[in-house]
């Protein structure tokens, strides 16, 4: 009776539904702290998916970044800027009518794209051991990072040449994000006017 | 699990009814979730109700009181019961301004985050929920996810109170996640693995191996864990969300009765996940201070059931839960003697403090694992090197260790590409073999 399930695909689909679903109910909300909240079951469905397919590390990967990250700031950001406009918000038909054109291209280009492949078409053969297989381990991930791709000896010999690490684009962005972050704490410092009396203070000392 | 209980169980059961099961049917692998799940929970519940009347107790000492005397005759230990039987019978309230459906939902989100962390917990060799080998990085990011519960709790329930408790609290644990992951990260270097099964039996023996005493950094290391661990736990003194002498009661001002209840069974899950990552990070995890039933102790590659082994585990198991027991008392400890600090003191010390610190720290520990100066600790620090401490265990049945591979690995040891190959293709080598192929490579 239930051995007939396969409970992959049903997991896959709970998982997905979730997603789907309360993506859907973010763009219908018209609270931001409740679209906030849809968010997080939508990312964490998305994780849900990733370790579903065995990728782990990728699954607490998005739920630290996106979930406990990305969405702590924005609720924060909310709370320290919360007014009537922005808590709950009106979207202007203009607006609808570009944001399903922008999203509808994009969705049909990634749907085209998707069934395009042939193998993707069909259930994999070791579909039911994905979630529980043991993943080697992460490793792999950080020599990839270092500029090391650990992988290279079990391609194929033509393929070789073009496989090469992650250190060069690794260390672009994070110069990226710290220059982000410095010009951030720039903008964002107090700048405390400097009455006479303190000016005349802090040169008497000097 | 779920095969054993097909084998051994339903199908003996089910023998007089002429009906066989096959090792993987359902049932079983339903019997075997739910046999988890329930343990687990009552790790949370159960372990809530003793550590709710231990605080209780402890606070009482530490103020020179008795504390709860009288419910369940001696030292007052039904104490948390009757509390609960009172806060099930009283008004679920919810003010008018209040957002009702995320005010309903943030209790829950929050004892789903911490619960969910104790998925990934191993309890003993082989005892966890499911062994994941990212299993540190899976634990603490669902441990940030129980800030979810507070933040919507604070702005759901419509009050300057606790809408101030709310934002305190995210501040917090976003500044406060920094220093914990490099905490964390210093050991799952030390040991090259994130599978924490494996970080803590490479701590087995005497509790010299514990990395805490791997050197001075990560002696400082735990510290700073700890303290970032009560901060983003939201105890006090770092409880600037619930602050009842300036906010009544944060975060939770508006809520009551059971609804209450859950957000503090959350609090004592997470205070006891904390203290056990900590266990198992620093102070070796089941692998006691000596190491009395080592003899007992499962092989990392066995398989099958017996008694010694299961009785090392169970010592193994009291023995971890003794140590975050520890790591709880002394979190209760420290909030009944410490006075509550300030946010913008709470903010200072993360960033002035707690992040220096620990920076130093990860490097100085990484350059006393590269210059390889004496420790205690007896970790194979060639072997962490190169992988083999997580390919031992992952890749122990393959076991394919002829003459030809070690010319292989001597070949690949050459170029740094080939670590991850040369450590699977001599894993099942004799150690002293494997550093003599290791040098070779990397004398050319």
């Amino acid at each position: 009776m239930l051995d007939a399930v396969n409970w992959h695909s049903f997991f896959f689909l709970l998982f997905g539904g979730l997603a789907c679903a309360f993506a859907v109910g973010v763009l219908v909300s018209s609270n931001i702290v409740r679209m906030a909240f849809y968010l997080i079951v939508s990312l964490s469905a998305t994780a849900g998916l990733f370790i579903l397919a065995g990728a782990k590390f990728v699954g607490a990967m998005q739920i630290m970044i996106y979930v406990g990250g990305t969405l702590v700031l924005l609720i924060f950001g909310v709370m320290l800027t919360a007014q009537a406009a922005f808590v709950s918000m009106r979207t202007r038909s203009s607006d609808w009518v570009l944001a399903f054109l922008g999203g509808g291209a994009l969705f049909s280009l990634l749907l085209l794209a998707a069934f395009s492949v042939d193998e993707w078409r069909v259930p994999r053969e070791d579909q039911s051991q994905l979630a529980t297989r043991e993943v080697e381990s992460a490793a792999q991930l950080g020599w990839g990072l270092l500029g090391v791709r650990v992988d290279k000896q079990q391609a194929e010999a033509d393929l070789q040449d073009g496989m090469s690490g992650y250190l060069l684009p690794f260390e672009i962005v994070s110069i990226h994000l710290l220059v982000v972050l410095i010009g951030a704490a720039y903008l964002a410092r107090t700048r405390r006017k400097v009455t006479t009396r303190q000016a005349g203070v802090a040169e008497a000392a000097s | 699990m779920a095969e054993n209980i097909n084998i051994v169980v339903l199908n003996r059961l089910l023998s007089g009814f002429g009906v066989t099961l096959p090792a993987d049917h359902w049932s079983g692998i339903l019997l075997a979730a739910l046999i988890h799940i329930f343990l687990l929970i009552n790790v949370v519940a159960v372990g809530a109700l003793v550590f709710i009347w231990m605080e209780r107790k402890v606070s009482g000492r530490i103020q020179d009181r008795l504390g709860p005397t009288r419910v369940g005759g001696k030292f007052g230990w039904l104490q948390t019961l009757a509390d609960g039987l009172k806060l099930i019978t009283k008004e679920d309230l919810m003010p008018g301004s209040a957002d009702p459906l995320l005010f309903k939902l943030a209790p829950y989100l929050s004892f789903a985050a911490s619960f969910a962390a104790y998925l990934a917990l191993p309890f003993a060799t082989g005892w966890a929920g499911r062994e994941i080998n990212t299993a540190v990085f899976f634990v603490l990011a669902i441990m940030g996810l129980e800030v979810f519960g507070v933040i919507l709790a604070g702005y759901a329930s419509g009050s300057k109170w606790s809408l101030f408790g709310g934002m305190r609290e995210a501040a917090q644990v976003v500044s406060y996640e920094v220093p914990l992951g490099l905490c964390v990260i210093v050991p799952v270097m030390l040991c090259g693995t994130m599978n924490l099964v494996t970080i803590s039996n490479l701590q087995a023996g005497w509790f010299t191996n514990w990395l805490v005493f791997h050197d001075p950094f990560t002696f400082a290391l735990f510290w700073i864990y700890f303290t970032c661990g009560m901060a983003s736990v939201n105890r006090a003194p770092f409880d600037l969300a619930e602050a009842e002498s300036e906010l009544v009661a944060g975060f939770h001002t508006e809520y009551s009765g059971l609804r209450w209840s859950i957000f503090f069974m959350a609090e004592y899950g997470s205070m006891f996940v904390i203290s056990a990552l900590a266990a198992i990070l620093f102070f070796g995890g089941w692998n006691g201070p000596i190491p009395i039933f080592e003899s007992w102790a499962y092989a990392p590659d066995e398989v099958s059931w017996r008694l010694t082994g299961y009785l090392a585990n169970l010592a193994g198991c009291v023995n971890f839960i003794l140590k975050s027991v520890v790591g709880v008392t002394v979190m209760m400890w420290v909030r009944w003697t410490l006075p509550r600090l300030r946010i913008d003191q709470v903010i200072t010390m993360c960033w002035k403090y707690c992040v220096p610190i620990s920076a130093v720290a990860f490097v100085g520990a990484l350059l006393w694992q590269a210059a390889d100066l004496p420790t205690p600790n007896s970790i194979d620090r060639l072997g962490v090197r190169e992988g083999w401490a997580v390919s031992q265990q992952s890749t122990a049945d393959e076991g394919e260790g002829d003459g030809a591979k070690v010319e292989e690995g001597e070949a690949a040891a050459e170029s740094i590409p080939a670590a991850k190959p040369l450590g699977r293709s001599l894993s099942s080598l004799p150690r002293s073999v494997r550093r003599d192929a290791m040098n070779l490579g990397g004398q050319q």
